[in-house]
């Protein structure tokens, strides 16, 4: 038996070395989406664009504007001369905020008369928005601080900070582990829901049934190839990430592999269940794009944090395998925790497995209609 | 199939998509027991943005919780912390920050650092005697305004980026695989020996196309409209105007990566890495601006950026044609190029 089923693997990684295109999309996907996510995409803010109208325009209005600028999140694009011209800004997009000093700003400042500095952002990014004012307020705030007298108010609480994990706030630490679960789970899901459609499509999947194999040795060798693969891949994400952007793996390297050959056959086990449903390749694509991927993307706390989202949309995000498998990565690299910490995530993962198996079980047909 | 699950998909993200910081899970460590250390905790208990996780006067067991992905910040108020305080010695407190997701970890730790310092100036008004011996008077306060959107709705501006890059993305995977598909079933062959030209091939099979993704707008619009409220402030005429020319640009580059394909699965994958990539680099999730500048340039080639920007610009900020005339020109210039390669490139002979 187990000399028949190496010879099935053996066929179907012909059949996927035959192909190049889609090999080279396998490897380069994963390496180009790593890349960019390390080096192209960052939520934090340097040099955004202000737009600065200083009706004070005296010694202390220009000390604040320079300080401001110096912390390297902002820019002054334009010196405004009356408030119409604000809208021209945010309108062509060019600025994202504007800071509006009020006149005598430095008698009012000294006398401890508490001028109030306008800042109007262009709220239709709420995201840029909401920090950009947190910044502002933190620049005005040390702006006040290193003006009152050096030590002249003893009755401060002082408060030291400490980021954890992540002293640098690199945005890669966070990007890095969901790239993985979700590169993961594109090329195992998607890939073997496409070849099992597809044998579908083509009705081969017939020749294969009327064969003396049984259907679980062919559905095994469909996807051992692709499992294989995926691990490999798994492997170079985590590498890329250590390698060129210093993501660290601070926990069991053992661990955190035997964690992605958990996540893997997760994954694999959605992408068949999904082919049992799919007669087409085109249904099996847009299933797994729509029912997969995207979740994946956006539910998973990947990008967005989930306690941020309505009610109903968090309880979706938990029965997202992702979800899970992101917590782990994140756990066993960046904090460093073993098994004793993880025990939750896995027996979900290993639990969502078995119910996709016995759904897959249950809905393969021997017979083609 | 094709239109509800779009539809679905613009409600669910629209409204998942927030990078707002609310409920920030904080364990705090007090081991001074006093007025102002139980003044803070009181204030973090009542506060909506936070969610006061646990007390402890034991380090290791906070810690357990930030090492279990729990606790999002460790407050730890030390010993004789408030005698020091009036004392005038300015004590410290430690706030460790789970800092894995950077910009969490700055707004939230902003937000409890806020929560501190108006706790110190409460104290400082009701002691006077503290305020005369300090001489620092500097004062000014910021007074915040939103344009465009004052409350901050997040769907207001993930909903028309959505909208725009469902749209584009259907359209290129649609385009790509039917040619394909017809080339792998070998009925391409029957329109092949038709007297039928290249540049007619490619325009009828760039019509229904196009109608689809039209009508995909238009119903993702009204969704929008209906279900989030989104504001339309600029000229529908220039949204849909624009439209056309961006889905006859990702249709070009649907039926070019269809040429280059010989099955459904390559064509697949292919349409899927460009989308990838336009996805991650479109300013969806991420704003463009604090891309490096080489990646910011390589925005330029992108379709869905362009047709993001201009639909939040056109609904939310009721931009004119001179505001968006950019992405105008980037994108025709884009739409000519992808369809005059995917007509050079389509043969009739194999």
């Amino acid at each position: 038996m187990f000399k028949v089923f190496k010879a099935f693997v053996k066929k179907e990684f012909y059949h996927i070395l035959r192909d190049k295109r889609t090999l080279l999309i396998l490897f380069g996907m994963p390496i180009a989406q790593v890349l960019i996510f390390g080096f192209a995409v960052t939520n934090e803010f340097n040099d955004t664009k202000i737009d600065v109208l200083d009706y004070a325009k005296d010694v202390t209005s220009n000390q604040l504007i320079d300080h401001i600028q110096s912390s390297g999140h902002f820019m002054v694009n334009n010196r405004l001369l009356s408030e119409k011209e604000m809208e021209d800004g945010f309108k062509a997009g060019a600025s994202k905020i504007v800071v509006a000093i009020p006149e005598n700003f430095s008698e009012d400042f000294y006398a401890g008369a508490n001028p109030q500095i306008q800042v109007i952002t262009d709220g239709s990014d709420p995201n840029n928005a909401n920090t950009l004012v947190q910044y502002v307020t933190q620049m005005v705030n040390t702006f006040k601080t290193e003006r009152s007298v050096q030590g002249g108010t003893p009755y401060q609480i002082q408060l030291s900070t400490q980021m954890m994990y992540n002293p640098q706030l690199v945005s890669s630490y966070n990007f890095v582990p969901g790239t993985i679960a979700l590169i993961l789970l594109i090329i195992c899901a998607m890939l073997t829901s496409l070849t099992i459609a597809k044998e579908n499509e083509k009705g081969t999947m017939e020749v294969l049934l009327v064969s003396p194999l049984p259907p679980v040795i062919i559905i095994l060798g469909k996807v051992t190839p692709y499992a294989l693969l995926s691990f490999g891949i798994a492997v170079l994400v985590v590498l890329i990430g250590n390698i060129v952007f210093g993501v660290p793996v601070l926990g069991s390297f053992g661990l955190l592999m035997l964690m992605c050959l958990l996540y893997v056959i997760t994954a694999l086990s959605l992408g068949t269940l999904i082919s049992t449903k799919s007669d087409t390749q085109q249904k099996a694509m847009m299933t797994s794009l729509m029912s997969l991927m995207m979740p994946s993307l956006i539910l998973s706390g990947f990008i967005f944090p989930m306690s941020s989202m309505p009610q109903v949309l968090q309880w979706i995000g938990h029965i997202i395998p992702a979800k899970y498998f992101i917590d782990i990565l994140k756990g066993i690299m960046l904090r460093g925790v073993g098994m004793d910490f993880l025990l939750f995530e896995v027996g979900v993962l290993l639990l969502m497995t078995l119910v996709f198996l016995v759904l897959t079980w249950r809905n393969f047909k021997i017979r083609l209609e | 199939m094709m239109t509800v699950l779009p539809i679905i998909q613009l409600i669910v993200l629209a409204s998942a998509a927030s990078n707002e910081v609310k409920d920030v899970q904080v364990v705090i460590v007090d081991k001074d027991q006093s007025e102002i250390s139980r003044t803070i905790t009181n204030k973090v208990n009542a506060n909506d943005w936070f969610t006061l996780l646990a007390t402890t006067f034991d380090q290791d067991a906070a810690f357990a919780y930030m090492q279990s992905g729990d606790a999002d910040v460790i407050l730890e108020i030390p010993k004789d912390f408030e005698q020091r305080f009036y004392r005038g010695e300015a004590p410290q407190m430690q706030m460790l920050v789970n800092a894995i997701n950077g910009q969490q970890a700055t707004v939230g730790s902003g937000y409890l650092s806020s929560l501190i310092a108006d706790v110190n100036q409460d104290i400082l008004i009701d002691e006077p005697r503290l305020l005369s011996t300090t001489n620092g008077r500097q004062s000014a306060t910021i007074v915040s305004n939103n344009w465009y959107n004052p409350e901050l709705k997040y769907p207001h501006f993930m909903a028309p980026g959505i909208l725009a890059e469902l749209t584009a993305l259907l359209v290129i995977i649609l385009s790509a695989m039917n040619v394909v598909k017809e080339r792998e079933v070998g009925t391409i062959e029957q329109i092949n020996v038709t007297p039928i030209k290249k540049w007619e091939f490619i325009l009828g099979k760039l019509v229904p196309f196009l109608c689809v993704g039209l009508v995909l707008l238009t119903m993702g619009l009204i969704t929008s409209k209906i279900v989030f409220g989104i504001p339309i402030r600029g000229s529908m005429f220039l949204v849909f105007g624009y439209g056309i020319i961006n889905i006859i640009c990702v249709l070009g580059l649907g039926l070019l990566i269809s040429n280059f394909a010989e099955t459904q699965q390559q064509a697949i994958f292919v349409a899927f890495f460009f989308v990838m990539i336009f996805i991650l680099m479109c300013g969806l999730f991420t704003p463009i601006e604090s891309m490096p500048v080489w990646a910011q340039k390589l925005t330029i080639p992108n379709p869905l950026a362009h047709f993001i920007s201009v639909t939040r610009k056109v609904l939310l900020k009721g931009s004119g044609f001179m505001d968006v005339k950019w992405e105008f020109i980037y994108t025709i210039s884009l739409a000519i190029i992808f369809n005059t390669f995917a007509i050079w490139s389509y043969k009739k002979q194999q």
